[in-house]
């Protein structure tokens, strides 16, 4: 890396003894280059073994990378801490204005150790640490307004991320989430939480500067190329125009959308909900990430009368993505866009991962079907398909823990279903809550396996896709390929690249914008780094339990047919123990 | 020619004028950016544009005390590094806010009229206007 780049500077805070200092830490940023990478080895310095994640020993990790604020689409942060949902590892990516913030702040990442006693905020400007007084924020109704609030008594304007919890967060609900610019979110495992317990209501994060190059000229004209296939790209394209919800038309045709907790893959009615819809009935803005073209996030503007009083209305903008659709729409029987759209916009006002939520929801709705449940449970919500106003209540009642069973419904469905019944459709891997794709084998063992359990940890959904209509792929083949792709995305996520630019970031492209900073690698260093930190990334998770077994997993995932047919337990087996293999997990 | 913001409606808060503009004068990342994007009030209620509108009579450089701003044929002005003591003057007097400021050289950085934001531009937000 170049020597006079701020990327090594970690920013440490102490939030029980109010304290900060920046460590110069060329050793990691050098060999790990940012992000993922770098974000494991802190948490590994930082978390002590076994800890509590709702205790002030367990850290929050943010890091940014070398190629925020000067190539396109590097515009994640990764956060790690130990997961109060999983026990386990907590990794979560978000965007937003986050990455290019805390780059800009001149820092590789931020560590925050300790808890407040009292409630509060961080505020990093550039140099400048703040703590700040929370109390009057705390137990605020509406995300929206905390960030209202806090824009409000910040510096910074276009140039800053304010991060923070909702309710749920404040409450410590397993699953909460930690929103950013409103509309993206650190969403699965819990960070919302882990910030709660800190009783941490935000961090902010503000700053300018220039970034040094190796070489100006050689910069200018990568990013020329670079920018200039972002902008011509189809698959840009796709997200630009209907964003992620673009996605549920061709898995509820493929019959691979989960509808009704996986009791099906596919509804007619699903069209009702689809990209295309949406925006035909809804679409009132599309956002984009700091430094990304593409602009895939989608806006819904929903018009809504006052019951009471003619002539009020109110219009909400309401962020919706293929996830939440799929957790709070088809998970649900919500096919009703105006109906899916409050029950997004109630789970972004508390602060809820909405895929853990929905899929929270659609257990209690089997289980209350199946009478395992009652009213004396559900405090009299009468929880069925499609009934919005019910779930609406629920949500209400899940992060006001109003009772036992809403405090079990806040910590997962395995927790639920360990007191209830119903394991056998309540639909988590390693106690996380499971993504939108019922697409095959692949899929799953993504989530068994991956880090984040997100469906983005390696290709599986994809290889399912692809492996559609022809001879099955040798389980041991499918293993091996997932877990080659998920090496290679761990060299995109140490570089906070999104995702959904990684056909612009082949090795060779990546070599040479790392040669911009100062970084020598070619594409064979670079896969074998990725390999390097997934294998961090196992050691960590064996460190604090990780064993994932396939009895553990839902019967239902073997039950409802997948597009290529029932996933067949035996291949599964098989395919997981090569997986465990090529990580070298014990058999 | 100047530089014109066209509909800011169309705007999806990317920056990547700003990061053009700051690439084009030497400074990558965000050190020498001539051009802002922020939200109107939270991402939800969409974005603003700071620029300069290359004024015909500028309020910045009728307030320049050593005449370091001149003006530009087609509006707007070019400033004259070596005359300027740095005062703010014309930060303060723009009431557009687009007067930006080099923290290092404690001199106004000034939006060109180049177009290199409008080229970078992915959906057609920015344009250049006139001969």
């Amino acid at each position: 890396m170049l020597p006079q780049d701020t990327l090594a500077n970690v920013l440490y805070v102490d939030l029980s003894k109010r304290k900060h200092w920046v460590e110069r830490r060329e050793d990691l940023f050098e060999k790990y280059l940012g992000g993922a990478g770098a974000a494991v080895r802190l948490l590994e310095e930082n978390c002590p073994k076994d800890s509590d994640p709702l205790s002030p020993e367990n850290p929050i990790i943010l890091a940014t990378g070398p190629l925020a604020g000067l190539f396109p689409l590097a515009s994640k942060t990764v956060a790690m801490f130990k997961s109060p949902h999983t026990g386990n590892l907590g990794e979560s990516h978000a965007g937003g204005r986050s990455s290019v913030a805390l780059r800009m702040a001149g820092y590789g990442a931020l560590v925050i150790l300790g808890g407040n006693d009292r409630p509060g905020y961080l505020a990093v400007h550039g140099d400048k640490v703040h703590f700040r007084d929370a109390r009057a924020l705390w137990g605020m109704g509406s995300s929206f307004t905390t960030g209202r609030v806090i824009r409000e008594n910040e510096p910074g304007p276009g140039l800053r991320s304010i991060m923070r919890i909702g309710r749920a967060g404040e409450k410590l609900i397993s699953y909460a989430a930690v929103t950013t610019e409103s509309y993206r979110h650190f969403g699965r495992l819990g960070l919302g939480a882990v910030f709660g317990a800190k009783r941490l209501k935000a961090v902010v994060v503000s700053g300018q500067r220039g970034l040094p190059v190796a070489d100006l000229k050689e910069y200018r004209a990568l990013y020329e190329g670079i920018h200039k296939a972002a902008v011509e790209s189809p698959a840009m394209k796709k997200y630009h125009d209907l964003g992620t919800p673009e996605n549920v038309r061709p898995l509820n045709k493929l019959k691979g959308l989960p509808v009704r907790n996986l009791a099906a893959a596919s509804d007619q009615r699903a069209e009702d909900i689809s990209g295309e819809r949406m925006a035909e009935g809804y679409l009132g803005r599309r956002l984009a990430c700091t430094h990304c073209p593409v602009g895939c996030i989608h806006i819904a503007a929903l018009r809504e009368p006052y019951e009471r009083e003619a002539f009020f209305y109110k219009t909400s903008m309401i962020s919706y993505d293929y996830e939440p659709t799929y957790s709070m729409g088809a998970m649900l029987g919500v096919f009703d866009p105006a109906g899916l759209l409050k029950l997004l916009d109630a789970v972004e006002k508390v602060g809820l991962d909405s895929m853990s939520a929905g899929v929270v929801l659609a257990w209690a709705t089997e289980a209350f079907g199946k009478k395992m449940i009652s009213e004396n449970e559900t405090l009299g919500v009468k929880l069925s398909w499609g009934d919005v106003a019910s779930y609406g209540q629920a949500i209400g009642h899940i992060v006001s823990r109003s009772n036992e069973f809403y405090t079990l419904l806040g910590r997962g469905v395995v927790a639920a279903s360990e007191k209830y019944g119903g394991k056998e459709f309540a639909l988590a891997f390693g106690g996380n809550e499971m993504p939108g794709y019922h697409t095959g084998p692949g899929a799953h063992l993504g989530y068994l396996f991956g880090a984040r359990h997100s469906h983005l940890d390696n290709a599986g959904y994809s290889a399912d896709q692809k492996n559609l209509g022809k001879e099955p792929v040798p389980p041991e083949k499918l293993a091996s390929s997932l877990v080659a792709e998920e090496e290679w995305r761990q060299v995109l996520s140490s570089l906070v690249l999104c995702f959904f630019s990684r056909g612009l970031y082949p090795a060779e492209t990546v070599s040479s914008a790392l040669k911009c900073c100062g970084f020598e690698l070619g594409a064979d260093q670079l896969k074998s780094l990725g390999r390097g930190i997934l294998r961090d990334k196992y050691a960590f998770k064996i460190r604090e339990g990780f064993d994932p077994k396939i009895d553990s997993l839902p019967e239902r995932i073997f039950q409802t047919p997948a597009p290529g047919g029932v996933i067949d337990r035996r291949y599964f087996a098989a395919a997981a123990a090569a997986y465990r293999r090529e990580l070298g997990l014990a058999p | 020619m100047r530089l014109n913001v066209v509909d800011t409606d169309r705007c999806v808060g990317c920056q990547i004028c700003m990061f053009a503009c700051s690439r084009l004068h030497g400074r990558p990342g965000l050190g020498a950016n001539r051009i802002a994007v922020r939200s109107a009030g939270g991402m939800e209620r969409g974005f603003v544009a700071v620029v300069c509108r290359a004024c015909a009579d500028p309020p910045c450089a009728a307030v320049c005390p050593n005449d370091a701003l001149k003006l530009r044929e087609g509006g707007g002005v070019i400033l004259e590094p070596e005359k300027c003591t740095g005062c703010g003057h014309c930060r303060d007097a723009c009431p557009m806010g687009a007067v930006f400021w080099d923290e290092e050289a404690q001199k106004p950085m000034i939006c060109v009229h180049c177009g290199y934001c409008a080229k970078h531009c992915p959906h057609e937000v920015l344009s250049m206007e006139g001969d």
